[in-house]
């Protein structure tokens, strides 16, 4: 059986978020993409052990985390299981099953690890037969999905980078199969601009997805900012602005977890908001390490400074945290008199924005200011985005078996090396529309060519 | 008045290139065997072009060979040319084709036939088949013999039901102006088996001399080592030649005026075409831009003057045949031998057989070839030699023998049908196999002799000369691998000279071979140690570095698909009752009974989840 990860916490930002990863290679995936602190690999651990240490992808660090190691049969799956826990936050976590997927794991399929424990006896003939039932609900319900998107703009962009791809797999499939017909061959030079054009929009799809996921699942956002600098007054403004719809959810730990914020075309999750709401009456003494934590979970930071008031150490503190994050500066109350050293600022923030959360000034700039740091702001919504991580997944395979064949165009290959890697990448696409691969090939050769004998 | 004739233990229907394939490995497997043609002077007859290979399909005479069959012996010691496809396009799509004399063909094949012990060759129609009270199959033929045997396997052609069209002519025919087989589809129809209507063409066939040779374009035959045979030690000669001729706006507007003379243009012919081999009309019609269509004359034997006209195919009526033959350019004075025509013939829907091409639901039946929905002289034999096998595996009380689709083109194409079933005539092409970078014609016997030999079908003497092949390969690979080559000014200027950088310091022989822009002949001169070797051995080592990495991924691939290939899933499951499965993978998985979770997992409309659903079924229930 392969190796599967599936994020194993729901899709609500909570305290934490858990990528698991199971199957005969889950420990050499993790360990890819995890490294302990104490430099001991997670393959050498025991059963029921952790490990403290942070989390990479491509090299980069995504997060602190832990990792819990099972060994088989005693673990869910009854297979090698690593569950790697991280700061929550939906994109860290998504970042950390996309390390995991790209170091060797595939995407789980809906109810798999259920399946691969009951197929590995851990599991009693009872909770198998409602493990069925889950099975058949979770992926009609993941069909309809699936079929409403494919419905749309992603449909018709991953269809025509298909189609594309498929003519020339059936052209060179025709030049191979009926030699003696008066086929074409394409040069080196055709196809590689073309594998070349279709690997770009690949690219195009896979790059949009951060930002895609940032308009459909929301941004986790914080606030942060030394006290009575207006933290609660911008959480006011922009829960209380006209163009916001501003829904609550319940937690259990906490009367409030999390509020989202539409603004503009951007979801906020603006977290731990109680919180914010607490400190409003009681002492306000955020910590430096408190502060810390919470930034280093979200993908959007509201840093507030304070206009009347110069710089101080701790406003200090605040920038350094911001440094090389998706930041946007908001210095408030700018209906007093002027003290603050503003160029400081802008010197470390490319985005920067006035405003008055009193008077209720300045909120379209901030509106502006976080759609630019996202990215949204060029965010086309009825252009092709991919939904989610099994769609990213077979984009990235289907643009790695595009690479493959450019490399081997390059390096000299003959065709019929060439074309297996084409047809890799038109089975990926064919697996995110649902196609069948090679038919729609072989369909292609007959409709395209006049051939046979 | 009927008689009780004689007992057998597989009786073969059909004597065309399933039907020997099919009788030949049965009673080499040592069961008594009968096969039946409706004329013995059709034995191995090619009713249509000339030659055998050819794209995948030479793949498939290599692995029918590999395996013991007959075809690749008598296509060698009857070919008049032959050439290598696709040279220059990578090895895995590397094709034999070769002309064959067809009459000396035939001749080879039907003594090939009379001189198997276990054996018997009769010619006869059978017209009825049924199932006795004891389980066994009785055949009867016209001439009202009673035959009976424990399996039969039906190898009937374009013969079963065969109706010849030409123009608004028609009539009950098979082949090349045979009888047809007119009353067996009748009893095949009381045994419900879903029969359906195919048709196929041919083009005419036209004398040597009214040909002007002179304004066309001669196609020679290759000079190749490679025989279809790994038996055969002697190259193909060519000992004669093709020529290419080209269509023209007049021939198109013959054809464009006559259509509705047409029977399949005017609706008289309901049977489904193949899609790769169209008739001339039907290339005009859906590629109407095209200005000219080329095509090829062949030699039909080195006796006869007798030409087929590759790509000519034809329903029209006689006199516009012939109208439209003489505006090309060569034919203006040519003398129509046999016209071309359709034939419309009673095939199964394969979908009704499983991978051994048993019957899903008659036991002891086998399909093969033409009957079976597909098209062409090697996908029939591939799938004669499978039922003849399994027919007698079955009767010897064994388990059927089964080529997964990463093992062969053999197994692909039989995969193909039972699973996916086809809704035109089906023809073999390298496309459809996704492991075709490991499925090429070179390495047919690495892949399957060893189960030839197993079955019984492959002799001592062959099997040791096969592994002594694989150790010479063994070896070489070993040699190259540790073999250093140093740098020198010659070796730099060939490098360079290939387009392929040169050396910064000395490497192994085995990292040259691997770089695309070289080959074994080029680096002769830096290889002194080199020893003498066959030239298929070289190949193999030169095939399997260079293709090394994507050789592995495809490895890769088939152990992943295998995981679920040996997954069995039993005859008798009731997929109504199976709770979780989706209504359309419920019918899909009724109708074609798969007999693996991998053969599942290929019908179309079963999904990932559907597949979840039958293997935690499986294991609880223990199965």
């Amino acid at each position: 059986m392969s190796t599967i990860a599936a994020i194993s916490t729901g899709q609500a930002a909570g305290g934490i978020g858990i990528v698991r990863i199971s199957g005969e290679n889950a420990l050499t995936v993790a360990d890819r993409i995890f490294k302990s602190v104490s430099g001991v690999k997670l393959d050498k651990m025991k059963g029921y052990t952790a490990a403290y240490g942070k989390a990479y992808f491509e090299n980069e660090e995504i997060d602190e985390a832990v990792a819990l190691v099972f060994r088989a049969p005693k673990s869910y799956t009854g297979e090698d299981v690593v569950e790697i826990s991280c700061h929550g936050g939906l994109l860290v976590t998504k970042q950390l099953l996309r390390a995991a997927l790209s170091s060797g794991a595939v995407a789980a399929q809906p109810g798999e690890f259920t399946k691969r424990a009951f197929l590995n006896g851990k599991m009693d003939l009872t909770s198998a037969e409602s493990v069925m039932n889950i099975i058949s609900a979770k992926s009609e319900q993941a069909k309809a999905a699936a079929l409403n998107t494919l419905d749309g703009a992603l449909y018709k962009n991953i269809s025509e980078i298909s189609n594309s791809l498929k003519k020339r797999a059936a052209q060179m499939a025709a030049w191979v199969d009926y030699p003696d017909d008066e086929i074409e061959d394409l040069s080196d030079e055709n196809l590689l601009f073309s594998l070349k054009s279709n690997g770009e929009k690949l690219k195009r799809l896979i790059s949009r997805f951060d930002v895609g996921q940032a308009v459909i699942e929301g941004v986790e956002t914080v606030i942060i900012g030394r006290p009575n600098v207006g933290k609660s007054a911008l959480m006011n403004m922009l829960t209380g602005y006209e163009k916001s719809i501003v829904t609550s959810v319940a937690g259990t730990t906490r009367d409030i977890v999390e509020e989202t914020v539409v603004l503009g075309g951007t979801v906020l999750r603006l977290a731990d908001t109680a919180g914010l709401h607490e400190t409003q009456d009681t002492v306000e003494k955020i910590g430096v390490d408190r502060t810390k934590q919470k930034t280093g979970r979200a993908s959007l930071i509201l840093a507030v400074f304070d206009f009347s008031e110069s710089l101080t150490a701790e406003d200090g503190e605040i920038i350094r945290l911001c440094e090389g994050k998706n930041a946007v500066a908001v210095i408030n109350k700018t209906d007093l008199v002027r003290k603050i050293d503003a160029d400081a600022i802008k010197n470390s923030f490319k985005n920067v924005v006035f405003i008055s959360a009193k008077q209720k000034k300045g909120m379209a700039e901030l509106e502006r200011e976080i759609e630019k740091v996202l990215g949204t702001d060029e965010f086309d919504a009825s252009a092709a985005t991919l939904m989610n991580e099994r769609q990213y997944s077979c984009c990235k395979l289907a643009y790695e078996g595009i690479c493959e064949a450019v490399r081997a165009v390059q390096a000299g290959m003959t065709r019929d090396a060439i074309s297996v890697s084409i047809d890799s990448a038109i089975e990926n696409l064919d697996i995110l529309t649902g196609e069948k691969a090679t038919q729609s090939v072989v369909n292609e050769i007959f409709s395209q060519f006049c051939v046979g004998k | 008045m009927e008689y009780f004739a004689k007992e057998y233990d597989v009786a073969v229907i059909g004597a065309g290139h399933a039907g020997i394939e099919a009788a030949l490995a049965s009673a080499r497997l040592g069961v008594k065997t009968v096969v039946f043609a409706i004329n013995l002077d059709s034995i191995g007859n090619m009713p249509c072009n000339p030659s055998i290979g050819g794209t995948s399909k030479g793949h498939l005479v290599r692995e029918v060979d590999a395996l013991g069959g007959e075809m690749g012996k008598a296509a060698d010691k009857t070919q008049i040319q032959t050439r290598m496809l696709n040279r220059g396009k990578g090895p895995a799509v590397h094709s034999l084709r070769a002309q064959i004399d067809r009459r000396e063909y035939s001749k080879y094949m039907k003594h090939a036939l009379e001189l198997q012990e276990n054996l018997d060759v009769k010619q006869a129609e059978i017209v009825d088949i049924r199932k006795t009270g004891e389980g066994k199959w009785q055949l009867r033929t016209m001439l009202e013999a009673v035959y009976t045997a424990k399996c039969v396997v039906l190898a009937t052609g374009t013969f079963l039901g065969g109706k010849i069209y030409i123009g608004e002519v028609s009539f009950e025919s098979g082949p090349d102006g045979m009888f047809p087989a007119a009353k067996l589809s009748e009893s095949l129809k009381k045994l419900n088996i879903p029969l359906r209507r195919f048709k196929t063409g041919t083009p005419s066939r036209v004398n040597r001399r009214s040909v002007d040779f002179s304004v066309l374009e001669k196609q020679e035959g290759d000079e190749t080592d490679t025989a279809f045979s790994f038996e055969t030690k002697r190259p193909p000669e060519n000992k004669s030649f093709c020529y290419i001729a080209y269509t023209n706006d007049e021939t198109k507007k013959v054809i464009l005026e006559n259509l509705d003379r047409s029977p399949m243009y005017s609706g008289k012919i309901e049977g489904i075409g193949p899609r790769y081999c169209p008739s001339f009309e039907d290339k005009i019609v859906r590629f109407p831009e095209k200005q000219r269509h080329q095509f090829f004359i062949e030699p039909c034997g080195l006796d006869t003057e007798e030409l087929y006209l590759q790509g000519m195919s034809s329903s029209l009526p006689e006199e516009i045949q012939l109208k439209f033959l003489k505006t090309i350019k060569g034919l203006e004075k040519v003398e129509v031998m046999r016209t071309a025509y359709a034939i419309e013939y009673d095939c199964v829907d394969p979908l009704a057989l499983k991978p051994s091409l048993e019957f899903l639901d008659l036991e002891g039946l086998f399909g093969a070839g033409q009957f079976n929905g597909s098209s062409g002289y090697e996908e029939a034999a591939a799938q004669g030699l499978i039922a003849g096998i399994n027919a007698a595996l079955k009767v010897k009380g064994e388990e059927p023998f089964i080529l997964d689709r990463a093992s062969s083109y053999i197994g692909t194409l039989i995969d193909d049908l039972v699973t996916k079933g086809c809704m035109d005539p089906y023809r073999m092409m390298t496309s459809r196999s996704e492991y075709r970078l490991l499925l090429r014609q070179d390495n047919a016997d690495i892949r399957l002799t060893p189960y030839g030999y197993r079955l019984g079908l492959i002799s001592e003497e062959r099997y040791g000369a096969f592994l002594n092949k694989l150790k010479q390969i063994e070896e070489e690979k070993r040699r190259v691998t540790q073999t250093t080559v140093h740098i020198s000014g010659e070796l730099q200027n060939l490098l360079v000279s290939h387009g392929t950088s040169p050396l910064e310091k000395g490497v192994k022989l085995a990292e040259l071979l691997k770089r695309p822009q070289l080959s074994y002949a080029d680096l002769a001169p830096f290889d002194s140690e080199r020893p003498d070797l066959p030239p298929e051995v070289f190949e193999q080592v030169e095939i399997e570095l260079k293709y090394e990495g994507y050789i592995r991924r495809q490895q890769a691939q088939i152990n992943e698909m295998r995981r679920l290939e040996v997954k069995k899933l039993p005859d008798d499951i009731d997929y109504n009752s199976i709770e979780g499965l989706r209504l359309e993978a419920r019918e899909k998985l009724t109708k074609i009974r798969p007999h693996s979770v991998g053969q599942a997992s290929r019908i179309s409309g079963v999904s990932p989840s559907d597949i979840s659903v039958l293997l935690i079924y499986l294991n609880k229930t223990g199965k």
